[in-house]
């Protein structure tokens, strides 16, 4: 994981996590949101009116930008938590 | 018949319930315990501490324990929070809060499903969010909030770009610069909306607490340190690239905060961290119709208080930025004041006896900073025309401009008229800046006391359940078909 953002912490408890069917490695404690932004994945979803490209902006649940389909559900990514094995969609049409 | 609702929700009570586990509600609850009160608190985050000492999840822990201020405050908070029995419950979504004859019900929804809780007091928490001055591109991937880098860098360590240009006014600015350059990560400029002479002007309030000054210093010498271009008296005015953040133009701005037409400059970054301050989250207050008032300097909105916190409505409590937006070393007193007062007003509620009336001033060094990022009218009406205002409904200002032509002549109007603030994240993030933009077309000027007094009679959005958003499936539960109540047929 060198490439990515992260600047400390071991590798002790990487999970994988599989982001429209890719496998990305994720360090166990992280959100979702954080693990794309230290993976350099930025563009998460599509205004649904003007179709603009969007990412994660508050990274506190309050404005809803990092939603996307995660193991059958609608999730704020910066609010959930990164589990093995999780499959996440991104920029899914509702 | 039991309510279909009820059937699948775990209820409890107690004396008081506090939304908000900060440093304001987590002081509160320890206090109140200590008093003898039986406390419910309630956060969204798994564990207590807020956005400023939000913990660092145990599995990202490295070797070298890390001593910040911050951490050291919130370990300090959730062991007494764990050494009390305070009723902790985290990964809660409050979603509704209401009046009932004990006082009130919150209904919250959690990870094992619906949750009510009733108690006879409620305090409110809840903090503050953040407010970006809207500019063309801000709506890019790589555009995020001061408050957001904050959360990534602290609780996650994650630098939120590989060139990061940090933005805006107040002191998040240098706490946020600093905290990437510790971390290793490259810094291409600090734009300040204010200058040298603004921040002159704070310092004596600055000096009023000595160990805040300092730490504040630390962070500039990183900044000077590293060698870190620092533009001040600029602003961010537009933001380009085509999925994503590539480049951003800023410009200098007047006395009046607007930023000017001459001396324009391209910084390359993939990365925007940006901020004008911090808004108090009065959606609760507001829901149970507490009466609010105008105050730029404390963030725009705020619920009318006395000196104990009381709000205008009977056993309604509100500690912390939420009340009024001065940073996190009055949060922490407020939270233990207000506790107190909610302690002592049980105890006068049993004896029967008089309330005391409490009194508090106004901390100088919160209000000083608050000062440097209050929202600048002239900044507001300067954003042109095809600025997307509402991110999620993708609303712009020349939208808003029109309703306005059209007759709309308050927030609510200018909602039914555009779906601005109709969205998912239901306005919090566009209600302060559509309010100023109303402000400016009805004042007919943009000094901050025309615009404040427009704004009084303005109001704000009307604060309406769900205050979160929630899936519907998981409020009704099991609830099915044959579970609505058919009443019998009116006799013919």
């Amino acid at each position: 994981m060198s490439e990515s953002l992260r600047f400390s912490g071991g590798t002790s408890h990487e999970v994988t996590v599989h982001i429209d069917g890719e496998p990305m490695r994720c360090r166990l404690g992280e959100t979702v949101a954080s693990a794309l932004i230290a993976n350099r994945v930025r563009l998460l979803r599509h205004s649904p009116r003007d179709r603009r490209p969007r990412g994660a902006f508050c990274m506190m649940g309050v404005c809803q930008e990092c939603v996307a389909w995660v193991d059958g559900a609608w999730r704020q990514t910066c609010q959930t938590s990164v589990v093995d094995g999780m499959a996440v969609e991104l920029d899914r049409t509702p | 018949m039991n309510a279909p609702i009820a059937s699948t929700t775990a209820a409890s009570s107690a004396d008081v319930a506090i939304i908000g586990a900060g440093p304001a509600g987590g002081t509160a609850a320890v206090t109140l315990r200590s008093r003898g009160l039986s406390v419910t608190l309630v956060d969204e985050a798994p564990l207590p501490g807020g956005q400023v000492w939000r913990a660092l999840p145990q599995t990202l822990k490295s070797g070298a324990a890390d001593r910040s201020p911050d951490r050291i405050d919130g370990d300090k908070l959730r062991g007494a929070l764990a050494n009390s029995d305070v009723d902790w419950r985290g990964d809660r979504r409050v979603w509704s809060v209401m009046r009932d004859p004990q006082g009130f019900r919150i209904d919250a929804l959690g990870p094992s499903g619906t949750e009510t809780i009733r108690a006879r007091s409620l305090i409110v928490a809840s903090g503050t969010h953040e407010r970006t001055v809207p500019f063309p591109g801000w709506t890019l991937p790589g555009v995020m909030g001061l408050a957001a880098a904050t959360i990534l860098l602290k609780s996650q360590h994650v630098l939120p770009g590989q060139r990061v240009v940090v933005a805006g006014a107040g002191p998040l600015l240098a706490a946020v610069a600093a905290g990437i350059l510790k971390a290793g990560g490259e810094v291409a400029a600090v734009i300040d909306q204010n200058g040298a002479l603004d921040w002159l002007g704070a310092s004596g309030a600055m000096l009023s607490r000595p160990a805040l000054a300092i730490r504040g210093a630390g962070w500039v010498r990183r900044i000077v340190g590293a060698r870190t271009p620092v533009y001040r008296r600029h602003c961010v005015v537009a933001a380009q690239g085509e999925t994503d953040l590539a480049s951003i133009t800023i410009a200098p701005v007047g006395a009046n905060g607007a930023p000017r037409p001459e001396g324009r400059k391209d910084l390359t970054a993939d990365s925007l961290v940006i901020g004008n301050g911090l808004v108090p989250g009065t959606e609760i207050t507001r829901l149970l119709r507490a009466e609010h008032r105008f105050d730029r300097d404390l963030g725009g909105w705020c619920p009318v208080l006395d000196g104990g916190g009381r709000t205008t409505i009977e056993g309604l409590y509100v500690a912390g930025d939420g009340g009024g937006v001065l940073g996190v070393d009055a949060a922490r007193a407020g939270g233990r004041h207000v506790g107190e007062t909610v302690a002592d007003d049980a105890r006068a509620v049993a004896n029967r006896s008089e309330r005391r009336p409490t009194s508090r001033r106004r901390p100088r060094f919160g209000a000083a900073m608050a000062h440097l990022a209050r929202l600048r009218p002239a900044h507001v009406a300067s954003i042109p025309a095809e600025t997307v205002i509402c991110r999620c409904e993708d609303v712009t200002r020349a939208e808003i401009d029109r309703a306005i032509d059209e007759g709309a002549d308050e927030v609510n109007q200018i909602k039914h008229f555009t779906r601005c603030g109709m969205g998912p994240c239901q306005g919090r993030f566009c209600g302060d800046i559509v309010a100023e933009l109303l402000a400016l077309r009805q004042a007919g000027a943009d000094d901050e006391t025309t615009i404040d007094r427009a704004r009084a009679r303005i109001g704000s959005w009307t604060a309406r359940v769900p205050i979160r958003p929630v899936p519907l499936d998981s409020l009704i539960g099991d609830f099915d078909y044959a579970d609505i109540p058919v009443p019998p047929p009116a006799p013919l």
